[in-house]
């Protein structure tokens, strides 16, 4: 079994579901996860509900994979939420929730992903960051604050994985139209991507164009690192 | 169950003892000293054969546990100090998640 094992977070919709559709067409072994069932299917694609700040519900993924391939190559912490709202009226549950997803599950999988990667000495972790952070965009406070932690965990985990051959890097995309940002109106999105270098919405294959970067065997020298989408600074 | 754990233990060291330079006294069984003042584990041979007891325990036993503890890198409160320590707390983890099932 030589085709690479590919695990990524939050794949039912959006940005996750097209790079487990094109990961699963490059012909690599895909799990892929969400808290819903997913409705894509694959002979090389395998689907697990759980949500992936649950420790109890996301080991047995771990050893599912183990088990089944006795390695992992890569992981793409893809799952995320968000929330707009002013500070002043965002409620203490989506504070909560909005960590748990995302800075705990990616740790969580981070983590565990390293265990088995360990084993052979090689491994690629990819992390979900956002232009909310480096733009301090209002309206974003908490989603901000998560994704600077992501960004945190990313640099430092890069440092404690280099022993194992484990890089660590992340990806921060611009608006791209999902779900995730249905709720923001088309004048803040506008406002958005005025500030970035390269005026336009980003689309699900400039997050993969970084990704496969970060994938590639002779990226071993690269980790810890950000990279933004459409020219922020 | 605290045998099967031992022997689990004790296995996962000599395992580790074939690479590594400084071998675990695995003669010594519980009084074998690991992590902290007389141990001869760094940190990151420490991480590397706690997950391969965890890895060993899910395998053999069934039984998916975390032995990652907040003391784990205390030199003096370990449990971690030496393989009777270790077993110990591996044991009680393991009996913690088999109660969770229940
Ligand atoms: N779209 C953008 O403009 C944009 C910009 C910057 C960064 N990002 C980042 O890109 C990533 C993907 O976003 P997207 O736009 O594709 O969002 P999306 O369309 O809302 O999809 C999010 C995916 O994550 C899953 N998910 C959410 N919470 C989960 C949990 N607790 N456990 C397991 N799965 C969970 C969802 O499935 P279930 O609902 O079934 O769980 C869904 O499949 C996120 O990290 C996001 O922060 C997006």
């Amino acid at each position: 079994m030589n085709e690479p094992v590919t695990l990524i977070t939050g794949c039912r919709k959006g940005i996750g579901r097209f790079l487990a559709e094109h990961y699963v067409a490059q012909g690599h072994l895909v799990f892929g996860c969400s808290r819903k069932p997913s409705d894509f299917q694959a002979p090389n694609y395998r689907h697990f509900c759980l949500d992936v700040a649950n420790e109890s519900e996301v080991r047995p993924l771990f050893s599912a994979i183990r088990k089944h391939t006795g390695r992992l190559d890569h992981l793409i912490n893809n799952a995320g939420i968000a929330s707009m709202n002013h500070a002043l009226l965002t409620p203490m549950t989506t504070v909560r929730a909005i960590f748990e997803t995302n800075v705990a599950g990616t740790f969580l999988f981070c983590r565990e992903a390293a265990k088995i990667m360990k084993t052979a000495s090689f491994g690629r972790i990819v992390n979900f960051i956002s232009v909310a952070s480096p733009l301090n965009l209002e309206g974003e406070a908490v989603y901000a604050a998560s994704k600077s932690a992501v960004q945190t965990l990313t640099q430092i985990l890069a440092r404690e994985f280099a022993p194992f051959g484990i890089t660590v890097n992340a990806v921060g995309p611009n608006p791209v139209l999902t779900d995730l940002i249905g709720g923001v109106p088309n004048e803040k999105i506008n406002q958005i991507l005025q500030r970035q270098a390269i005026v336009r919405m980003g689309s699900a294959e400039d997050v993969l164009n970084v990704i496969n970067f970060f994938l590639k065997q002779e990226s071993s020298m690269i980790t810890s690192q950000s990279l933004f989408l459409g020219g922020i600074c | 169950m605290k045998q099967k754990i031992k022997q689990i233990v004790l296995d996962c060291c000599t395992e580790r003892n074939e690479i590594a330079e400084l071998k675990i006294d695995v003669a010594l069984e519980e009084s074998a000293p690991l992590f902290g003042v007389d141990g001869v584990l760094d940190s990151i041979d420490l991480v590397s054969l706690i997950i391969a007891i965890e890895q060993a325990i899910e395998d053999e036993l069934g039984i998916i546990v975390t032995l990652a503890d907040a003391r784990a890198a205390s030199r003096e409160n370990t449990p971690f100090k030496t393989i009777g320590t270790l077993v110990d707390y591996a044991t009680l983890r393991v009996q913690q998640q088999e109660q969770v099932h229940e």
